[in-house]
């Protein structure tokens, strides 16, 4: 019997059992599907990453190998090359590897840290020949990090996500010529650092407001592709049509958190977030069960991910070694302009001094308000100079602000500033 | 020389080489592309129709009835995913109604087991989804779905185990009859036969008149289709057709044997086999003919769009017959094709004799075939298999749960894969919601390890579609 499993060595499973043993739990396993830890900083060789958590830039492996050091001290226990099956209600969890064949473990408690997935070109329909030379640019830059083989000469990178932002940047460098960055979105999905640093240094336009309307291939793999202008509604504007000769495509389209595990848990899911309804210290629906990081909502900077992935084993350790009452929590509503907040519910007891509360926008605001009410009462506001639905937003609730809440639900929404 | 050559090895063409490989005699496929089933069958609606669609008398009605009815026993022996689900054809106004009574005394007429004509109340009862605008319907309950490029792979796999050759990246460029048997011209050489079957697909008019008069032609055309995400499969419980009109059956809503919701297609005359790119206004009229069906699918959870071109004939019937002397054509194979395969290769066999074909059977051809499938297995079993070969206990495509032991069977197969989808067809991978985004890498690394190729000639799919183009610069280029 395990105290804890946790399910995926990524930055999210490795702060959670590192946390977790802080605060006392002894047995604790992670479960990696990979031959190594460290989940997707291994392909991240870029910079940038623990600017927060360690006030210095790191790249992805080294941020991941700080992890690892301080697991070392640790008894953590970790179980390479083995794949996760199915976990149930009574937290059973049931896994395969080629040395240790099927096993059913039992632990006292469980934290999901399986990360996300990317968004396809079937997610978004777009038209036209299926050859060879359509990316992802996660696959992307698995193939140049960690495989060493280019994947393009001529590349579109359709969607101005971060991982897309990125890769325009490395295989700038390795001598592709980027061709363009295309949005369908007014604005960038992306980090502003990133797109300063990965596309205007670099010279390559980025196109707001356009798509990638057809791709057309010769001898099996991509040789041209059309962009076109978007209205408002997002559909092709007819004649606004550019043709690019390339070879490559690179889709940075969107994340969607890897919950099959947690579905078949039976675990409650938020739609919006498409990962689990999580309490403030990331416990799901189901008691015992945890989840933290990408699998709970798509963070931009890892930092996040750590911190929340630190609750979320400081909650598992709580709970296998105190003892907690049930209570009714206050419910997170998405007010005007939010699209989402993570938790989704907050018991006012279990809180020490401050609740975290994560969120995105729907929009583009420069200088604007945050406001967070019981019902008609504005409760806790805050002043911001710009969000973007790129950007996560983090507010702090104080103890004192959630004990005189009067209602069930308490909703957090955002508006320009007058 | 040969005593038989396939030309083509599609669904049809794969079927022909099943029933003859039961006989002694030499037999070759030859493929122009670097796998089979590379053409319409696999990209199709997946469904073996119950067979009341053709007129009665047409050889597509018997055909199609007795291709249904072989499916099951086949699919089970030579285990390809199958599952006789039944279908409805919808009736969105009275006269629709009249087409559901139609196509139910076709059935009748055409011997399709158990069709009968239902009322709202009992198609809800069925379909909670379905759109409260139906107003009736005809239920076929021997309707079946399946996995067709399995279906193919199955035939061509065991015709090979029978001693059969297929001939891949072989293309027929011309015949040349040679009194007493055939040269056929081919970019990889001639190959001679005594008798030839013509299963071009939608080359089959060019085959056919490279031996005999034009009597018939193929207008290619295409459907297109959204394979939806896993999630969506309770928008339907059996396969959902909405009244045939002239460009076909129409947009259908199903289930698929991978446990998804297949949606399309639409109908549109293409130059040739080549035009199976998507188009927006194909997907447009796909989304809103299926939104008529079932109004709940949720188009955000499709997985991919792909399109498919019909060999059909300028005729509304199979072009099946004696084209000329030892020459048989399997020609103009349109919907419903893939549901009569088996009782069109029967057919083969019965015209090869016909032309004087003297077929004698062998002791014990093999007939059946064995897939590990370790998704599907008990949790028992699956310690047993990995006990039995580790690479079991290693998953590879996550969304689909395939391991490295079945794509490792896959690539040492009879008819060994080249590319990324050649082993997707074989064994799984990437048929789920990242479509190959995560196991894409792996799986090239697996080919080329075990095929002992580098990397960069492994294929994504057809001829030409490589994946990598260079390696990246090594320290002392930076």
């Amino acid at each position: 019997m395990y105290d804890l499993i946790v399910v995926g060595g990524g930055p999210a499973g490795l702060a959670a059992a590192h946390s977790a043993w802080q605060k006392g739990l002894k047995n604790i396993l992670i479960v990696e599907r990979d031959k190594e830890l460290g989940g997707i900083l291994n392909q991240c060789i870029h910079n940038g990453f623990g600017l927060h958590r360690f006030k210095e830039e790191l790249t992805g492996p080294e941020y991941a190998g700080r992890f690892i050091e301080m697991l070392k001290d640790t008894h953590v226990q970790v179980m390479l090359d083995t794949m996760v099956l199915d976990i149930n209600k009574n937290r059973e969890v049931h896994v395969i590897s080629t040395e240790n064949g099927y096993q059913v473990l039992q632990a006292k408690s469980i934290v999901l840290a399986m990360g996300c997935r990317e968004r396809t070109r079937g997610a978004i329909a777009i038209p036209g020949d299926r050859p060879a030379g359509v990316f992802t640019a996660g696959s992307a830059q698995r193939y140049l990090n960690m495989e060493g083989y280019m994947v393009g000469k001529r590349v579109i990178i359709l969607g101005s996500g971060d991982i897309g932002l990125i890769m325009a940047r490395r295989m700038t460098l390795e001598g592709a010529k980027v061709l363009a960055c295309v949005e369908v979105m007014p604005y960038s999905g992306g980090l502003i650092r990133n797109i300063v640093q990965c596309l205007e240094d670099w010279d390559i336009p980025l196109y707001l407001s356009h798509t990638i309307t057809d791709i057309k291939a010769e001898n099996g793999r991509v040789s041209h592709v059309t962009v076109s202008k978007v209205d408002d509604m997002r559909n092709p504007i007819p004649g606004s049509e550019m043709e690019f000769d390339c070879d490559t495509v690179l889709l940075s389209v969107g994340l969607i958190p890897e919950n099959e595990l947690t579905r078949s848990a039976g675990i409650q899911m938020d739609n919006r977030t498409n990962g689990a309804i999580v309490y403030e210290n990331m416990e799901t629906s189901v008691p015992g069960i945890f989840a933290c990081g990408n699998v709970v909502h798509v963070h931009d900077l890892v930092d996040y991910v750590s911190a929340e992935s630190e609750r979320a084993g400081a909650a598992a350790a709580q709970f296998v070694l105190g003892e907690t009452e049930a209570e009714t929590p206050i419910r997170l509503s998405n007010g005007f302009g939010v699209s989402y907040t993570v938790p989704q519910q907050i018991r006012v007891n279990r809180i020490d001094k401050i609740a975290d509360v994560f969120f995105r926008v729907r929009q583009v605001y420069k200088k604007s308000v945050i406001e967070v009410s019981d019902g008609e009462k504005i409760i806790a506001s805050y002043k911001r100079d710009h969000m973007a639905p790129g950007e996560m937003e983090h507010i702090l609730l104080t103890r004192a602000q959630l004990d005189k809440v009067a209602g069930d639900t308490i909703t957090v929404s955002a508006k320009e500033a007058e | 020389m040969y005593d038989v050559v396939i030309i083509g090895c599609g669904v049809i063409g794969a079927a022909a080489a099943f029933e003859l490989s039961k006989f002694k005699l030499d037999l070759a496929i030859l493929e122009k592309e670097n796998d089979v089933a590379m053409g319409a069958s696999r990209a199709n609606s997946a469904i073996i129709h119950a067979g009341y669609d053709p007129k009665p008398g047409t050889l597509m009605a018997r055909l199609n009835v007795e291709g249904n009815r072989m499916a099951e026993d086949l699919c089970r022996d030579l285990s390809v995913p199958f599952s006789r689900i039944g279908s409805l054809v919808l009736a969105f106004s009275g006269e629709e109604m009249e087409t559901v009574w139609d196509l139910y005394d076709r059935g009748i007429k055409n011997g399709v087991p158990g069709v009968e004509v239902i009322m709202p109340d009992k198609i809800r009862e069925m379909e909670p989804q379905i759109s409260d605008k139906v107003v009736g319907a005809l239920w076929a309950p021997s309707a079946g779905i399946i996995n067709p490029w399995d279906y193919t792979l199955a035939f061509a796999e065991t015709a090979v185990r029978n001693g059969a050759e297929v001939k891949l990246n072989t293309c027929v460029t011309g015949i040349e009859n040679a009194e007493d048997h055939y040269v056929i011209h081919t970019n990889q050489g001639d190959v001679e036969a005594q008798y030839i079957i013509n299963a071009a697909g939608v080359e089959s008019d060019k085959v056919h008149e490279m031996v005999a008069e034009k009597t018939f032609s193929i207008l290619p055309n295409r459907g297109e289709y959204y394979l939806m995400d896993k999630c969506e499969i309770e928008r339907a419980n059996h396969v959902l057709f909405q009244c045939p009109n002239k460009d076909g059956k129409g947009v259908l809503v199903s289930p698929t044997t991978g446990g998804n919701l297949i949606v399309g297609p639409n109908a549109e005359g293409v130059v040739d086999s080549s035009c199976v790119n998507n188009t927006a206004s194909g997907m447009a009229f796909v989304r809103e003919k299926a939104l008529k069906s079932v109004p709940t699918i949720n188009f955000r959870n499709s997985i991919r769009n792909f399109s498919g071109v019909r060999a059909n004939p300028d005729q509304d019937e199979f072009q099946i017959g004696i084209a000329a002397q030892n020459f048989i054509d399997l020609a103009g194979i349109k919907s419903p094709g893939l549901s009569s395969a088996p009782a069109i290769a029967l057919e083969a066999v019965k015209l090869l004799k016909e032309c004087g074909l003297h077929l004698v059977e062998k002791e014990n051809p093999i007939t059946t075939r064995k897939k590990i499938r370790f998704r599907g297995l008990t949790d028992k079993q699956k310690q047993a298999a990995i006990q039995k070969n580790p690479l079991y206990g290693r998953v590879i495509c996550r969304c689909e749960t395939i391991t490295e032991g079945e794509i490792v069977d896959a690539i040492h197969s009879p008819i060994p894969p080249c590319s990324v989808d050649g082993v997707k067809r074989r064994a799984g991978t990437g048929m789920g919601r990242c479509q190959g985004g995560f196991c894409g890498p792996r799986v090239v690394d697996i080919l080329a390890r075990e095929l002992n190729k580098n990397p960069m000639e492994i294929l994504q799919d057809g001829k030409g579609s490589h994946i990598l183009l260079s390696e990246t610069k090594k320290e002392a280029d930076a």
